[in-house]
């Protein structure tokens, strides 16, 4: 068998893999890597100007395609830039290979330079991670990492690479099978608690399908979809689920949780019956813990408790005790459950009408709404308008904050891996680095980055690599010249004290956009919007457009921290705004 | 749910990979999840890949799922069994080293006690006898109790270990 150098077998590896695009930046641990790469032209590199911009791209190209993101840097200040990246791939469950350089095994302890125990910084936020120690075990950890990184629950996986193990000689053989004794994740749900999931579904009177990241991840949309029509079950979704059920299907009630619509929360807290796929009942969907789905949870009030479908048997009864748990891949379960749903003798139409009819009385009481004004721009507005004229096609990326949220409440998602967001983590500066792994995991499409003018500036410097590359991104900024969320929470429950929030000092965001070699625009009038973006889902180029809009407009609705869902605000407390402003209705789509 | 009320102290037996980090990533579990963790004892098996780890922790039944379910969950990790949830009886032993004052009075009390728990005096010198008491939680608690009037200078203890009873054992598969 041929002998190979550990850097061919490292390229080797990527294209057994399939690989045949990664990001990365370089350094003197990685450098016989990268001297090799020009061997292997089939698989693309994409050089960002900061390995956690690399981190994020690898992460919008995996949750865009589905495919895992692959990412490289050198050791020390390169490996320890990726952390944030990592921590936001591993909250969201995004798969990542991410592959780091280190200084020799023989120095390994001894503070050299660019030395940094990377498998221990990020023990607690990868999925798992290697340290390879010899040239011979670098093709079974990479197999191993790729492996670990897209199934079961996906998730980021480092491999950390010695110079030693690099420049190292071993015989290459790729394993063809995948042996690891202590990981076997579950894929098909349990026959018996799938019965007993149908059974509680059939007696329901109001019951609520509360679907998250999962579906996505596990490609479960159209079973979803064929569960809820079969049984004409309302829909929510969590930030992570949006995409995974059509936004503008009748029985979507929208996203549920602190800034969820009414209608999505009054129903989680009147609901008999939760199904809740590929979701793990997180803090800012849950709000207060006891008052979580009261009527579901009160068994003596006929409350059916709560079915959880998930992957990960951590995920289950973690926050809220569940009745009937299974352990399994989404869209398997699902399908599962369908074959026996459709067995049952139910008239679910009838049984549900009563349940769908207030749903539908809710919505009109309050609907997804925001003031109008023909003399500032909405930042609603925007992205209402933004959904219109790419007729909700695009795929977006958010930053975080405000921005994030009225991109998931205004936009109306249709398909899984649309809507690209940092949910768990909320990384400010995630959006834009994301788009370009969007992109180009998808080179046909129209990718948004939705970005808020803090979060915008984290990353920027990654615009010299959408100028490089020719990444016909588009960055939408609304731009209140704020962090925005924190003001909102620091007008509503800190009297108003801007304590640091204001970032009004900032650059021409038109001038920056030049300054790169991309065009750049500013909106200030309410009636120049829609033509702008009507050209700009045109335009084949990279393009910043800078959206000054109503610095102190907030996102609701919104519970306040550790309130019950059913708590909602709507609006602020005392609107001194004036006549001028006209409220827009959004309501959702239901049948009548 | 109200934790505090419900705490169980459970033992909870492992087979993990015999390789570095291994420990590093179960001691980081509990302290990032702020898992309690009474005690961690850990050997090779007879398959020297593989080593074996008995913890002993407490919390309400729903952690102590969640304490299983996030072993399970770290791929170095092969098998979990949470010895006192399974209902089965198993035989748990700790040993202790107890270097105690053995002057005067203290020393033929010392030399006593010690024969009542059936251990064995390790180390002699004019002043201190080194105690070795090998037995399960209650007998251990027991021995220290009574030697602590002979004044204790040094107590180190292994840690629990633990099998199950009968011809059931933890297997790899
Ligand atoms: C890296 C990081 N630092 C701090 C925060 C806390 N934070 C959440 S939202 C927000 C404001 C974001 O401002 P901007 O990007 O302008 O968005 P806006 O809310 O104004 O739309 C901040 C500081 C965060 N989420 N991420
Ligand atoms: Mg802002």
């Amino acid at each position: 068998m041929a002998k190979l150098k550990g850097y061919q077998i490292f390229w080797e590896c990527l294209l057994k893999e399939g690989v045949d695009l990664i990001f990365g930046y370089p350094g003197g641990a990685v450098i016989n890597l990268y001297d090799e790469m020009v061997n292997y032209p089939q698989i693309r590199h994409i050089l960002t100007r900061h390995e956690q911009g690399a981190i994020h791209a690898a992460d919008g190209y995996a949750r865009s395609t589905g495919r895992p993101g692959v990412a490289i840097v050198t050791s020390g200040p390169g490996a320890t830039n990726t952390v944030t990246g990592i921590a936001t791939a591993y909250m969201d469950s995004s798969p990542l290979v991410v592959f780091t350089g280190q200084v020799p095994t023989a120095l390994i302890g001894n503070d050299a330079f660019q030395e940094a125990d990377i498998v221990g910084i990020t023990r607690p936020c990868t999925k798992h991670n290697f340290l390879v120690k010899s040239t011979q075990e670098l093709a079974r950890i990479i197999r191993e990492a790729f492996y670990i990184a897209t199934t079961g629950r996906p998730g980021p996986v480092l491999v950390d690479m010695p110079k030693d193990v690099i420049v190292g000689e071993a015989e290459f053989e790729y394993p063809e099978k995948v042996h690891i004794r202590g990981y076997h994740p579950s894929t098909r749900g349990h026959p018996q608690q799938v019965r007993k999931a149908a059974q509680l579904i059939a007696k329901a009177k109001r019951p609520l399908i509360y679907a998250g990241g999962g579906i996505i991840i596990s490609s479960a949309h159209k079973e979803l979809r064929g569960l809820a029509e079969l049984t004409h079950t309302p829909v929510s979704l969590t930030l992570m689920g949006l995409g995974g059920f059509p936004g503008d299907h009748p029985l979507f009630l929208g996203m549920l949780g602190m800034h969820g619509t009414y209608v999505a929360n009054m129903a989680i807290t009147h609901c008999d019956l939760i199904i809740a796929i590929g979701a793990r009942f997180d803090d800012r969907v849950t709000g207060k813990l006891d008052a979580f789905a009261p009527k579901a949870r009160d068994e003596r009030a006929g409350g059916l408790g709560i079915v959880h479908v998930d992957v990960d048997p951590t995920s289950i009864s973690k926050n809220v005790e569940v009745n009937v748990p299974i352990v399994g891949d989404a869209k398997n379960i699902l399908s599962q459950m369908l074959e026996v749903l459709k067995t049952m003798d139910v008239d679910w139409e009838g049984q549900h009408s009563g349940w769908l009819a207030q749903l539908k009385e809710w919505d009109s009481q309050h609907p997804l709404q925001y003031s109008y004004s023909e003399k500032v721009i909405k930042p609603q507005y925007v992205i209402e308008k933004l959904y219109e004229v790419t007729q909700g096609e695009a795929i977006v990326t958010t930053e975080v904050g405000q921005n994030q949220m009225w991109a998931a409440l205004f936009y109306r998602y249709k398909r899984p891996r649309q809507f690209i967001t940092s949910g768990g983590l909320g990384t400010m500066g995630f959006g834009f680095p994301a788009a370009i792994g969007a992109q180009l995991g998808n080179p046909d499409a129209l990718v948004i980055d939705i970005a808020g003018d803090g979060s915008f500036q984290m990353n920027i410097q990654e615009l010299a690599t959408v100028v490089q590359y020719n990444i016909p991104v588009k960055v939408v900024i609304l731009n209140n010249g704020y962090l925005g969320m924190v003001r909102q929470w620091q007008e509503l429950f800190f009297d108003r004290k801007y304590s640091q929030t204001d970032i009004s000092v900032q650059p021409d965001f038109v001038k920056v956009a030049e300054a790169y070699g991309i065009k750049g625009y500013r909106l200030e009038d309410p009636k120049d919007v829609e033509p702008l973006l009507k050209s700009l889902v045109k335009m084949k180029e990279a393009v910043i457009v800078d959206v000054v809009v109503d610095r102190e407009e907030c996102v609701f609705p919104m519970v306040p921290a550790g309130a019950a869902v059913s708590n909602m605000l709507l609006d602020k407390p005392t609107t001194e705004k004036n006549g001028e402003e006209l409220k827009r209705l959004l309501p959702l789509n239901f049948p009548s | 749910m109200t934790q505090e009320q419900d705490i169980r102290r459970h033992t909870i037996a492992l087979l993990v990979e015999n390789k570095p980090g291994v420990m590093a990533r179960i001691a980081g579990l509990f302290s990032s999840k702020d898992y309690n963790i009474h005690s961690l004892s850990v050997g090779e098996t007879m398959d020297p890949s593989v080593s074996r780890m008995t913890i002993v922790t407490s919390g309400h039944p729903l952690v102590l799922e969640q304490i299983v379910k996030q072993l399970r969950r770290l791929i170095d990790v092969i098998k979990v069994v949470d010895l006192t949830a399974t209902g089965e009886k198993f035989v748990d032993r700790e040993m202790v080293l107890l270097k105690v004052n053995a002057k005067g009075e203290a020393r033929a009390e010392a030399m006593r006690i010690t024969d009542i728990f059936r251990g064995k005096i390790v180390d002699v010198s004019p002043e201190t006898f080194v105690i070795e008491i090998t037995g399960d939680e209650g007998k251990i608690q027991a021995a220290i109790e009574l030697l602590k009037p002979c004044g204790i200078r040094e107590l180190v203890r292994t840690g629990k270990v633990a099998v199950m009873r009968g011809p059931k054992s933890l297997k790899l598969a």
